[in-house]
């Protein structure tokens, strides 16, 4: 059974190491998702976070060929555990003055903000797990979209130490500056909006 | 790293600067390289005058892919790392189809490569190419070196990678730039590869399971591919056969890791497309299938689901992207072979298994390798067995890619390790000659046979030059059938015999070797073979004997693709009997 996997991938910083990976991915057939670099605390590391899907097999033998890279220092499979999943949109919608109260509404229920407006459209800034960020641009299809970028999901687990939960669940509430929790997300329907 | 040739401090404190070059020459030196293979250009002539007044013997070769090949015959032939250099852009391609094949046979090889100066690289420079680029799916590791203080290092981790965890090619790349700066080198060199940890101690709990299910086992068979050579556990496997009372098969790679004359009994030869029956026939119906450094190739396994269907699967392996990879593992081992086989050794209890031995025998007997020799025409089978006859399997055979590394496969009495070199995964065609010069340079103390094809042989016979000039006396062998023959062989079966470019008018082979200053023979008559092998063998120098066989003889047995491994065509003799394939 296909499924998706996001692996977490430390990596050496150095020239060519992207390609290595990259390419790694296109010699072997793997698909890619979504994959984002980013420097870490260390500066002779770098993180990248990739998303894939296949089978288990496939995703045991992607994990198996990560790890054999020599410039690959460690990777995990981040679906194997609890983790906070994050993707950034940035999205500009047509939307004539009269509607701009009814998006903005809209895009506050999701925890967006808008951060550009012109009077033809508006461009929204909206973060949180790949879902809600699919439902919010389905939302948003009906207006028009001009122009969209998002930067692919980066994860860290869950730190699984005693006591230590996110925020959001410590507290019942929704965490305010990243959305929902993972279980909050799961209601949210993938395809609102589409007729 | 445990490894003393890595963690070394540099004898004398040096506080003069010395030229990329220099550091570059001394790592080598230390790293032990007693020879170089390679071709010069611009972009790599400040190292070539380095090597000017080097110890390090260097063999020029006529073409970078030769050079390529011949470190990496080297090295399958000593044990040690291969290293070969050459310029940038255009040498540096043809070093590609040489770092493929010995990435696919997990052959350590260093690759040198010249390049341009840092400051005009990416500007299609001339001789420019991205050779890191494109070496990156073709070698197990590639850098191209920045900075002359990184030299040393850079290239110490190159021949540690190369040699340790599942061998493999390793390229440097030098810009010009590097190569003449100057540096005061720092009193230690470290390296840095902390994603690099080659895990080669095998789990305890792993290997008592893998000998649990060995000793419960009726009917099992060890098979064993090159990794057991890569990992020097030929003394051991041969303890784990012999104790356990198991028959082994080898792939192409592993022959000569296990004894087919002085172990004949536990022998089964080769499996695979081209494999006897009987090893064959005793992987399909196993109970307990212990594979040893193999990786489960298409051209062994068959049709996948229907491989070895009664078997539980052992599988010892140094890289964890093996396990399970194209058949599902039931007992995975993770390490060297030798540490695990060591640890495994005392764990295994001797059985007699001779219901099991019984039906091995009589697939032996039944289905034993044959060809017509009442045939008038020099058959090329007849050719490799008295080679094979006159060597005694001492000589080290290197072989061309197609039917005549088939045959040599087949026919070749194997009994050391390191004495049969072919390229297998990737399947180069004019692999076996340079690949002979390579080990004949390793090896000089042995008779170097290369078996060849006519379609092979040309590929790099350019580099008849190079042994000349290296004085190397290497029999070359060529079965010479005026055909790409595999190829020709798969269009009369699967095309309807439309051999479309197959045909191969092929030169005068003898005055080709002569006029190169080599001694040539043209054998024509079955009646000559015997004799023209004696004088071929006995030639002090390099000797090209063309033998003009059977032009449309095929391979048999024969696994079609996609096809179980005990669906075997068998040819047409009628010396087959027919038989239970499943027992």
């Amino acid at each position: 059974m296909e499924r998706k996997a996001v692996f977490s991938v430390l990596v050496q910083n150095q020239p060519g190491v992207l390609a290595r990976v990259a390419g790694m991915f296109a010699a072997r057939n793997y698909n890619i998702d979504s994959l984002v670099v980013g420097r870490t605390e260390d500066p002779a590391l770098s993180r990248m976070v990739l998303v894939t899907s296949g089978d288990e097999a496939t995703l045991e033998q992607i994990r198996k060929q990560l790890g054999k890279l020599v410039s690959v220092v460690k990777v995990r499979d981040l679906t194997e555990q609890p983790c906070v999943v994050r993707d950034l949109l940035l999205i500009q919608v047509a939307c004539p003055p009269e509607r701009r109260a009814e998006l903005k509404h809209v895009a506050e229920i999701f925890r967006g903000g808008i951060v550009d407006v012109s009077s033809r459209s508006v461009t929204i800034q909206l973060t949180g797990p790949e879902e809600k960020v699919e439902a919010f641009v389905e939302l948003c299809r009906p207006y028009g979209i001009r122009e969209l970028s998002r930067t692919g999901v980066i994860a860290v687990p869950r730190d699984s130490s005693q006591g230590s939960q996110s925020p959001a669940i410590r507290r019942g509430v929704p965490d305010a500056a990243a959305g929902e929790t993972a279980s909050a997300v799961a209601s949210i329907p993938r395809r609102t909006g589409r007729a | 790293m445990e490894d003393p040739i890595q963690t070394d401090v540099l004898p004398s404190a040096p506080s003069e600067p010395k030229q990329g070059t220099e550091l570059l020459h001394e790592e080598l030196l230390h790293q032990g390289v007693e020879v170089m293979f390679g071709y010069g250009g611009g972009a790599i002539m400040p190292m070539f005058d380095r090597l000017y007044d080097s110890p390090i013997r260097f063999v020029l070769s006529r073409h970078e892919q030769g050079a390529g090949h011949m470190a990496d015959g080297y090295a399958r032939a000593t044990g040690k790392v291969g290293v070969c250099i050459a310029t940038s852009g255009p040498g540096a391609t043809n070093l590609t189809t040489a770092l493929a094949t010995a990435y696919m046979d997990s052959i350590p090889i260093v690759a040198l490569t010249g390049q341009v100066a840092t400051s005009i690289i990416g500007n299609d420079a001339f001789q420019e190419a991205d050779i890191t680029g494109i070496t990156r799916s073709i070698t197990k590791y590639n850098v191209l070196v920045q900075d002359v203080g990184d030299l040393r290092r850079v290239v110490r981790e190159a021949f540690y990678i190369a040699r340790t965890g599942r061998p493999g090619p390793v390229l440097v790349d030098l810009p010009k730039d590097v190569q003449m700066g100057c540096k005061v080198p720092r009193p230690d060199v470290q390296m840095n590869l902390p994603g690099y940890r080659p895990r080669r101690k095998g789990h305890m709990r792993q290997i008592k399971l893998a000998a649990e299910a060995i000793n419960a086992s009726e009917r099992p068979v060890l098979y064993v591919g090159g990794g057991v050579l890569l990992a020097d556990a030929v003394k051991e496997l041969r303890e784990l056969a012999l104790r356990g009372n198991i028959p082994v098969t080898t792939t192409l790679l592993a022959l000569g890791v296990f004894d087919q004359v002085a172990d004949a009994r536990l022998s089964l030869e080769m499996l695979g497309m081209h494999g006897t029956a009987y090893a064959n026939y005793a992987v399909q119906n196993c109970d307990v299938l212990v594979a040893i450094g193999a990786r489960f190739d298409d051209r062994v396994t068959g049709r996948v689901d229907t491989f070895a269907p009664r078997a539980r699967i052992v599988h010892i392996d140094i890289d964890p992207s093996s396990i399970s990879k194209s058949v599902k593992v039931d007992i995975p081992v993770v390490g060297d072979a030798k540490l695990i086989l060591e640890e495994m050794l005392p764990l295994i209890k001797p059985r007699e298994r001779t219901a099991w031995f019984r039906q091995i025998e009589e697939w032996k007997r039944k289905h034993p390798l044959v060809y017509d020799r009442s045939s008038s025409r020099i058959k090329p089978q007849a050719v490799i067995e008295e080679i094979s006859r006159q060597t005694a399997g001492e000589a080290i055979i290197t072989t061309g890619v197609g039917q005549h590394q088939m045959w040599a496969a087949q026919f070749c009495r194997c009994r050391h390790p390191r004495h049969f070199i072919t390229s297998g995964g990737l399947g180069t065609m004019g692999f076996g000659f340079p690949a002979a010069i390579g080990a004949q340079v390793g090896r000089p103390d042995r008779t170097v046979v290369d078996i060849d094809g006519d379609g092979s042989f040309q590929m790099t016979i350019t580099e008849i030059a190079t042994a000349v000039e290296q004085k190397l006396p290497i029999k070359v062998v060529i079965l010479n059938n005026g055909f790409q023959g595999m190829v020709r062989q798969w269009q009369e079966m699967f095309f309807s015999r439309r051999y479309c470019a197959t045909r191969l008018n092929n030169p005068d082979f003898a005055k080709v070797a002569e006029a190169y200053g080599a001694k040539g023979m043209t054998i024509r008559e079955k009646a000559d073979v015997t004799d023209a092998v004696r004088e071929l063998l006995a030639s002090p120098m390099l000797t090209v004997a063309d033998f003009h066989v059977e032009p449309e003889e095929n391979v048999y047995p024969m696994v079609a693709v996609g096809k179980a491994l005990h669906e075997m065509d068998m040819g047409a003799l009628p010396s087959w009997e027919p038989t239970e394939s499943m027992v």
